[in-house]
């Protein structure tokens, strides 16, 4: 797969601080990409590189291929994280000037935006200005301000933060069919649970340093400790669960299901498959759960963090 | 990519549009000209106001010194004693009462004089009084002496001394107070200029920082691009506004002149009261010729290039050092400490042009001064229609537009790097550290 956007070896620091220390990533074609760490790890500071906002100290970003150049910013879209439009300045307007700005001609831009407002169907916009809108509405114009050029790497910081969950899920749509059309996302938050749901590479970034990175299965392979959740019935528990222990290491659990049972969380050594431990629990009892105990990307983000 | 004129197209239409720039567009003129309309109203009352003095001259030597004038009546009064007199004068509600005392001898007739009324009287009828009783007093001296009135009014001569450089021109003294004119106009337009439109932009940095939209431009223009807009769009919208100015305040001042029969021209200042005596002093007839000769031997041409680029280099430097403090901070109440060095230089520029270049146009202080890229617009443009040589004139703008290049630098790595820190009130010490970023 190509990489859409590659970082070689960047470092920045500010003074005596370093904001990023020797960084590495690649994103690939067609990606959702997310880009991890605590607060103050350096991620909008390299962002703001790929932006060509700030320019890093040594090494260098690609962007397929070829070193980033001032005319670049038509093929990026950035959602920063501290979100503003001009306050009192009309939202057709603002849209045509920002979009003119990354490089459009007036007249497509125009088409592009009406493609949208009937999309979101908020035509009646066009001539309000920004502090007339509430938080969420200036949200969603500035979503449009993002991809009306149809740039070909997407970046958003903390996209979903003011929208409500509708809204959410409307820009999570969105996000995802911009990158059926074939765009990259990279795609930076502290929610968990939308980085699990949508990306399908990660990078985490821990005091200016990269500390893991690669496809979130991979990742995920890496972190499994071959535990498995076992549910199991039958009339002499005492009995059975006392042979488990004997064959396999038992660790409790508090996962939930509908019986009211055995409930086991069982630990694989090395040398044994998870096969041997369904037969083993078969000839035993009657199971009613077996399911391998995935770690969550929340789980891996405070783990590694901790770690470090 | 160049996006500046997209830049400079919106700062400018954003800036006219702008609701309270427009109130101030039209309002501004109107007031103006309502203060000076008022002010020369009030003026007129307070000269207009009838005042009776009455005089109680025991000498009897000025009785035919105090004529009527306009607003000033005089009444002779005799055959009472000062207490009486000052009683009638006090119960009649007068003005006041000049008594003079009859000494023995009329040489100590100077220490004699009082004048008596209810509040402290006003100086310029105190000093035509004094005047009076002086004229008196020399011409009964002279005749004393034996000296003939009439031959020494006779040869009473007035002149004007005719003045010419050394190529040739002809010069007057309406000369000096024209290209005093022109020269404070041109310096004083500048300093306004800097001091509202550099202000304008300095918010508008701030704006764009408090907003946050800052950062979704910079991703897409370089930030010396923005500023440059900013200040490009703004001065622009600044030239607008004061050319509506000129013209409205021009056709109101005609307007109000006609309807309210105030000649606003007659207001007294100082300077046009030198400007009426040296037209005074100048023979009647040829006074619109003079003026006119004056207005040509003004170096125009020079004048007018000058003022373009002076202007130009002079609110350019002073403009970046504001957009440079409007990015550094994140609200306005913050911008004090950065202000004291940008508006020392300029206030201390319009001072030195007053005090020193009238005095002295090409005088040490004066000249340093506007070889000084700070302050140099400003004194330069004053001392330009006094004649200022052309070496001195490019040598001085060279310094300016050099000075320009590098504050336009400076400004715009405090720009690059200021756009982007919120929630910090930086110090000296933390804007040198980000030069180096």
């Amino acid at each position: 797969m190509n990489d859409v956007l590659v970082a070689e070896s960047v470092s920045k620091h500010f003074g005596d601080f370093k904001a990023l220390n020797d960084v590495s990533i690649a994103v690939p074609q067609g990606s959702i990409f997310g880009l991890l760490g605590p607060n103050g790890a350096g991620k909008t500071t390299l962002i703001r590189i790929i932006n060509q906002i700030t320019m890093p100290d040594t090494g260098r970003i690609l962007l397929d291929g070829s070193p980033l150049k001032p005319s670049d910013i038509q093929n990026i879209g950035y959602l920063p994280e501290e979100r503003g439009l001009y306050k009192s300045m009309k939202v057709g307007e603002q849209v045509l000037y920002l979009a003119q700005l990354k490089g459009m001609s007036k007249q497509d831009a125009k088409d592009r935006l009406k493609y949208w407002f009937d999309k979101f169907e908020i035509g009646d916009w066009w001539n309000r200005k920004i502090q007339e809108l509430s938080k969420g509405q200036a949200q969603k114009i500035q979503f449009i301000v993002t991809v009306l050029h149809r740039p070909k790497l997407l970046i958003f910081d903390e996209p979903f933060s003011g929208f409500d969950p509708i809204n959410a899920n409307l820009i999570k749509d969105e996000i995802l069919q911009l990158r059926h059309e074939g765009a990259t996302v990279i795609f930076s938050t502290h929610r968990m649970e939308s980085v699990e749901e949508l990306c399908d590479h990660i990078a985490l970034i821990h005091q200016s340093n990269k500390i893991l990175d690669g496809k979130l299965n991979d990742i995920k392979r890496q972190y499994k400790t071959n535990t498995f959740e076992v549910g199991l019935q039958t009339s002499n528990a005492e009995e059975v669960v006392n042979s488990i222990k004997n064959n396999f290491e038992v660790l409790p659990a508090t996962f939930k299901n509908l019986h009211d049972d055995i409930k086991l969380n069982i630990k694989l050594s090395e040398n044994k498959s998870s096969n041997d431990l369904l037969s083993f629990l078969t000839s035993k009892a009657e199971v009613h759960h077996f399911v391998e105990v995935i770690p969550s990307v929340n789980d891996i983000f405070i783990q590694t963090v901790t770690n470090n | 990519m160049n996006h500046l004129p997209l830049i400079i197209k919106r700062e400018y239409l954003t800036k006219i549009r702008n609701k309270s720039f427009i109130v101030m567009t039209f309002l501004s003129p109107m007031i103006m000209i309502g203060l000076i309309a008022l002010v020369a109203y009030l003026s007129q009352i307070n000269n207009n106001q009838d005042r009776t003095i009455s005089i109680l001259d025991e000498t009897g030597l000025f009785s035919d010194v105090f004529t009527d004038s306009e607003h000033i009546q005089y009444s002779y009064l005799s055959d009472i004693n000062l207490d009486i007199a000052k009683e009638l004068v006090n119960s009649k509600e007068e003005y006041g009462l000049l008594y003079i005392e009859k000494s023995i001898d009329s040489s100590q007739l100077f220490d004699s004089a009082k004048f008596y009324s209810e509040d402290s009287p006003s100086l310029t009828i105190i000093s035509s009084l004094e005047s009076k009783i002086e004229k008196k007093l020399t011409d009964l001296k002279l005749i004393q002496d034996g000296v003939d009135i009439e031959k020494i009014r006779a040869s009473h001569t007035r002149i004007t001394i005719a003045q010419e450089s050394f190529q040739g021109k002809q010069t007057s003294k309406i000369d000096s107070y024209l290209k005093l004119v022109f020269g404070g106009a041109a310096g004083y337009l500048l300093f306004m200029f800097i001091i509202i439109y550099g202000n304008m932009i300095m918010r508008s940095v701030i704006e764009e920082k408090t907003s946050r939209i800052v950062e979704i431009i910079i991703s897409s223009v370089k930030p010396i691009q923005l500023m440059m807009g900013k200040i490009i769009g703004t001065s622009l919208a600044g030239v607008t506004q004061f050319i509506i100015w000129i013209i409205l305040g021009g056709v109101m001042l005609f307007i109000v002149s006609a309807i309210f029969g105030v000649d606003l021209m007659q207001i007294e200042t100082p300077q046009q009261e030198m400007i009426q005596q040296a037209i005074a002093s100048s023979e009647a007839q040829n006074q619109a010729q003079e003026l006119a000769t004056a207005f040509l031997n003004l170096p125009l041409l020079n004048l007018f290039v000058a003022f373009l680029f002076f202007f130009l280099a002079g609110f350019l430097l002073y403009s970046s050092l504001y957009a440079a403090i409007g990015a550094a901070v994140d609200n306005e109440t913050d911008t004090q400490q950065f202000m004291m060095p940008i508006i020392m230089p300029l206030i201390l520029a319009v001072y030195v042009g007053v005090f020193t270049v009238i005095e002295d146009p090409h005088g040490t202080v004066s000249t340093v001064f506007s070889f000084i890229p700070l302050t140099s617009p400003v004194v330069m443009l004053m001392r330009i229609p006094f004649g200022v040589p052309i070496w001195e004139q490019v040598l001085s703008l060279t310094l300016l537009v050099a000075t320009f290049v590098f504050t336009v630098w400076f400004a715009a790595k405090i720009y690059r790097v200021g756009i982007l820190m919120y929630g910090k009130k930086p110090s000296y010490k933390e804007l040198f550290k980000w030069l180096r970023y």
